[in-house]
């Protein structure tokens, strides 16, 4: 039963600020136009109304006044430019996280969200997060296009299957804040919600650490590293080693470089032979069907972490 | 009351009005089709960059000498139409059905083989993707996107063939009752339009399927 | 012209000169052909306009009133696919372009007159297949149809739908076909292309479109079709194929798709305000030039669907330039629309009233677009409810009121009589207060971040959505009183006479209801349209 019902969202994240006031100023401007052209509409129309049937028409009808049109047509092209730079640089910042940011995992399908912490603490529709801190979710979807929107963060983007998007945001306070699905998905999409929480730091760190007795999701990479057989080649020299890789440029046999992001991980274990590390032979079997989303993400983490201990350039 | 012998619809004021509507008619009508059939060449040019050996690969299991005779076939067909449109503007009606018939006849040339030779070895060999498609190399997968796109380009280009040869079947009726002149031969011309139309999409399909990856 | 009409229906027009079932499914005449259209689209306004009547009335309850889930979801997609496909995207240009088209320029009929015909039985071949998914049980994908949702996850009547679009857009590509060749080569003597009303310039830039447009989205639900009858995976990302390019395809189509439900009826609105203001219009060339401008921008923005789809940043920055640029031309029809009424004599008949609404709400529908061409903003504002107002501030607000605006100022045209006006002022009333209550909240909504196609919401969105509901209702009452007095009108309606308005343009120089041809002689044009200016002479020498 609402009490009072809210008129505007939180702002709970470092860009949302910047968001509203974009927002403002798109306000600002339409309730200026939308006034004007009202209010003109509304004046002509009572001072120019027709005063008896047979009133003729106007004789000498102004048509024409090319100042004007330029006017009405410069004015707006300039209101449209400063809010496409204005609105650019808030969408362009957005696409870049910061290279400190907390990485977070999120799988989405029909019709939940499946959230996993670096250290191997896993969620379900609901997003735990410290305040201040810049966060990166990196996100793939295992069955259809969803989308992770957090309204009080002005964010959101599509979660795509076969591939990886990524948000980032920074939370500015504590509190619980809604998490929707905003892309269309079948049956359960208006239940596919939850929460994000934010939490102080010292409280995050209490929670990320409460309860996990499992491992890492580093760890965990770790042993499906062993188990699923990576270790035969990329262990004994047979294939590309692993150390130091993760964020690297790789030089192909094609003569074209890429670099080792998350992405370019993953196409590597699920469609091994569309990009060939320089100097290795194209023997790698696809593992496609043998692991899932969520151990994709766990081998990642663990190329992760595996520190630099010698250059190497993709060359024997 | 139709009079056999008018030659100019109501809503025309005069023959060179009726003429230029149907040529601008058919031009646009062209147009759209180019629009259709780049919906799906956009889609396979997305693809092929993608996924360029596993499209070479297909390619290459095309029988391009079927192909390039079917061209060659299609081209002929143009040429008998261009014939026939000239004959019809002529006036000369012997001519006009001849050519008619010969168009038909090497269209069809085009569809018997794309359908009786080439699509029945595909499916035997199993290349058909969604009915019999047994290629187990490798991209698999990806090899099967190509054989979609060829199939589905080379299925709506020859369902435009048919179309075309349903319209053909129609004309040479007419024709055959005379009812094309030096003065009425619209029909005939907006045809000779649409089929040479349906000749240019196979001349782009034939090499960007049947031809990718060096060979020969 | 004589200013004196005396009113008397003619002898023999096109509506009484058979009155056979036969002669109205074999017509050929383009007048017959639009009330053929009028019909189905009324038809299908009204179960589009019931689909929407269910949604809201289950939106009134945050764990939704009235139906399941499964069913809203397959409620909106009927509403969409229908309203977009048969209601809107027809309308005006099957309606009143078929109608008016060959009259204003003069002619006798449009250029293919059989090809009318044809294009109409197209129509209802796609609609019926569309009923039949809709009684069969109903479709669930959305009217986007994005995959792989649509191809591999939905077993609704996903073919049946996506068939039926397919077919009723080979309707709208041979309408297209047939105007633009109408009006290249069939306009009477003297009548230049800067003699054109613009209605028809906006005809044509809507015909464009159709030509250009419509064949992308045919091969895109012919390709939706394919994967799902044969399971290759042309947007199935585990085969290598990708949904996102489904996106490309259908937006590539549907993004211009909108602009041709709202170029004719900003063509109706010229019109009406020319014609209740007595003025010529101000600026005609650059209302003219706009919509064609319009039209072509219209195609290079549809990426501004998918800023946050996976699409690169670079992409959505070109986008959202050239989305900024498509307002211009817009702006700028408002801004001489609204000049038009300066100095003018104005009447506020019920299409004068529809037409200065839609001004005011297609203004804010338009401003509101900015806020998603906007790509920081939009990313907050995607897929919310902000969208659905935005879209329906222009289809509503706009499209659908120049559609009765256009509709009731050339009532008296098409059937040679007159309707009651002031109920029709009152149903116009109705209509622009219950969409402005159904629409505005749903802005606010949208903005709180309550995503669209949500079957049940969390309760703080509770109050804004009961607000939005009753809007709905006032509505729906505003749009079935028209229902009511128009078909009145055709029999107790008084006779209209030839030019009841006292309008300029062709089509008023003839009878009401028109004989079948048109034009008892073809007319020779030797002015620019709208001169009111020189009415006033005559009546001053007469």
């Amino acid at each position: 039963m609402p009490h009072a019902f809210p008129l505007f969202p939180q702002e709970a994240s470092t860009v949302a600020p910047a968001v509203d006031h974009l927002f403002y100023f798109l306000t600002a401007v339409s309730i200026f136009f939308a006034s004007l052209i009202f209010l003109l509409i509304f004046y002509f129309a009572v001072k120019y109304r027709r005063r008896s049937k047979d009133e003729p028409p106007p004789k000498n009808q102004v048509i024409n006044n090319i100042p004007l049109e330029v006017t009405w047509t410069v004015i707006p092209m300039i209101l449209v430019a400063i809010m496409y730079l204005w609105g650019a640089e808030i969408f362009v910042r957005n696409a870049q996280p910061p290279p400190n940011a907390l990485e977070i995992f999120v799988i989405g399908k029909q019709w939940m969200w499946h959230i996993e912490h670096n250290n191997g603490k896993r969620e379900i529709n609901a997003l735990h997060i410290p305040a201040g801190v810049p966060v990166k979710l990196t996100m793939t979807s295992q069955d259809v296009i969803h989308d992770f929107s957090v309204p009080a963060f002005r964010m959101k983007m599509d979660v795509v299957p076969d591939r990886y998007t990524t948000e980032w945001f920074e939370a500015t306070q504590p509190g619980k804040y809604r998490l929707f699905c905003d892309q269309y998905c079948g049956m359960g999409h208006a239940l596919m919600r939850g929460w994000v929480y934010v939490m102080t730091p010292q409280d995050y760190q209490r929670w990320l650490t409460s309860g996990v007795t499992g491992q890492t999701m580093a760890e965990q990479g770790a042993a499906l590293y062993n188990q699923l057989g990576c270790v035969t080649c990329h262990g004994t020299g047979k294939g590309p080693p692993f150390a130091g890789l993760y964020g690297r440029t790789v030089k192909l046999s094609d003569g074209t470089t890429v670099v080792a992001n998350d992405a370019y991980i993953r196409e590597s274990i699920l469609d091994p032979s569309a990009q060939i590390v320089n100097g290795y032979p194209a023997i790698m079997p696809t593992f496609k069907g043998q692991v899932s989303e969520e151990q994709i993400l766990q081998l990642t983490a663990y190329i992760k972490s595996l520190a630099s201990t010698e250059s190497n350039t993709g060359a024997p | 009351m139709h009079n056999s012998q008018a030659v100019v619809a109501e809503q025309f004021d005069d023959r060179v009005q009726q003429h230029e509507a149907a040529s601008l008619g058919m031009w646009i009508f062209l147009a759209t089709e180019i629009m259709f059939f780049g919906g799906l060449f956009t889609g396979y040019t997305v693809y092929r960059n993608l996924y360029t050996t596993a499209f070479e690969t297909g390619s290459h299991l095309l029988n391009a000498r079927i192909g390039a005779l079917n061209t060659a076939i299609l081209i002929a067909s143009s040429l008998t139409m261009a014939l026939a449109v000239h004959s019809a503007q002529t006036g000369k009606r012997a001519k006009l059905i001849f050519f008619i018939i010969s168009t038909m006849c090497l269209g069809a040339a085009f569809l018997l083989i794309k359908f009786f030779f080439e699509w029945t070895h595909d499916y035997a060999e199993g290349f058909v993707p969604g009915l019999h498609f047994t290629y187990a190399g490798p991209h698999a997968s990806h090899v099967a996107l190509f054989m979609c796109f060829y199939f589905i380009m080379t299925g709506v280009h020859a369902l435009h063939m048919v179309a075309g040869e349903g319209v053909l079947t129609v004309l040479l009726i007419m024709a055959w009752r005379g009812r094309f002149s030096q003065e009425r031969y619209n029909a005939i011309e907006m045809m000779g339009l649409y089929w040479h139309f349906v000749d240019i999409v196979w001349i782009f399909l034939f090499p960007l399927l049947y031809l990718l990856g060096a060979r020969f | 012209m004589s200013s004196q009409e005396i009113a008397i229906e003619p002898k023999l027009n096109y509506l009484n000169c058979d009155y056979s079932i036969k002669s109205w499914l074999l017509t050929t005449d383009h007048k017959r052909i639009a009330w053929l259209y009028m019909m189905a689209i009324t038809f299908f306004f009204t179960v589009g306009g019931i689909a929407a009547t269910l949604m809201r009335l289950n939106l009134l309850e945050p764990q939704g009133l009235l139906v399941e889930p499964e069913t809203y979801n397959k409620l909106f997609s009927i509403h969409g696919i229908i309203m977009v496909f048969f209601f809107l995207v027809p309308s005006i240009p099957a309606v009143m372009g078929n109608f008016l088209l060959p009259m204003m320029l003069g002619a006798r009929d449009v250029a293919f007159p059989k090809l009318n015909l044809l294009s109409w039985y197209i129509f209802m071949t796609g609609g019926s297949l569309v009923l039949y998914a809709v009684i069969a049980g109903g479709v669930d994908t959305g009217w986007t149809f994005y995959t792989p949702l649509s191809t591999l996850y939905l077993n609704t009547h996903v073919m049946a739908a996506a068939g039926g679009v397919f077919i009723a857009g080979f309707s709208s590509i041979l309408t297209g076909l047939n105007f633009v060749v109408t009006i290249h080569k069939m306009r009477a003597p003297g009548l230049t292309w800067f003699r054109l009303p613009l209605f028809v310039w906006a005809m044509y830039a809507a015909s464009i479109i159709f030509i250009i447009g419509t064949p992308v989205i045919a091969i895109s639900l012919f390709l939706i079709v394919v994967e799902r009858i044969f399971h290759v995976g042309i947007f199935d990302p585990s085969l290598g194929g990708d949904p996102i390019l489904f996106q490309h395809l259908f937006w590539f189509y549907s993004h211009p798709a909108v602009y041709v439900m709202i170029l004719p009826s900003m063509g109706v609105i010229s019109e009406l305000i020319t014609a209740f203001s007595r003025k010529r219009i101000f600026g005609y060339h650059f209302v003219a030039f706009s919509s064609v401008a319009i039209a072509a921008i219209g195609f290079l923005v549809w990426g501004h669907h998918m800023f946050i789809s996976g699409q690169s940043v670079y992409a959505g920055l070109v986008f959202s330039a050239l989305s900024m640029a498509v307002a211009i031309p817009s702006a700028v029809k408002v801004f001489n629309w609204t000049a038009t009424l300066y100095k003018g004599s104005i009447s506020y008949e019920a299409p004068m009233l529809y037409a200065l609404g839609f001004i005011g709400l297609f203004t804010i529908g338009g401003l509101t677009g900015l806020y998603l061409a906007t790509t920081g903003l939009d990313q907050h504002v995607h897929d919310t409810y902000f969208v659905i107002a935005h879209f329906h501030y222009i289809m509503v607000g706009g499209a659908v009121m120049g559609y009765l605006g256009g509709i009731h100022y050339w009532w008296p045209k098409m059937t040679g009589r007159l309707y009651p006006d002031g109920w029709a002022r009152v149903a116009a009333i109705i209509v622009f207060v219950g969409f402005n209550l159904t629409f505005f909240p749903q802005f606010i909504l949208g903005y709180l971040g309550m995503p669209r196609r949500y079957a049940v919401y969390p309760p703080e969105f509770h109050t804004l959505n009961v607000i939005s509901t009753a809007g709905a209702s006032i509505l729906g009452l505003g749009y079935v009183i028209p229902l009511i007095y128009l078909a009145w009108s055709v029999r107790y309606g008084p006779i209209a006479g030839p030019n009841p308005w006292k309008a300029t343009g062709l089509e008023w120089t003839t009878s009401s209801p028109p004989p079948t041809h048109n034009f008892e002689e073809t007319p020779i044009v030797t002015e620019e349209p709208y001169r009111y200016d020189r009415l006033a002479e005559e009546i001053h020498v007469a």
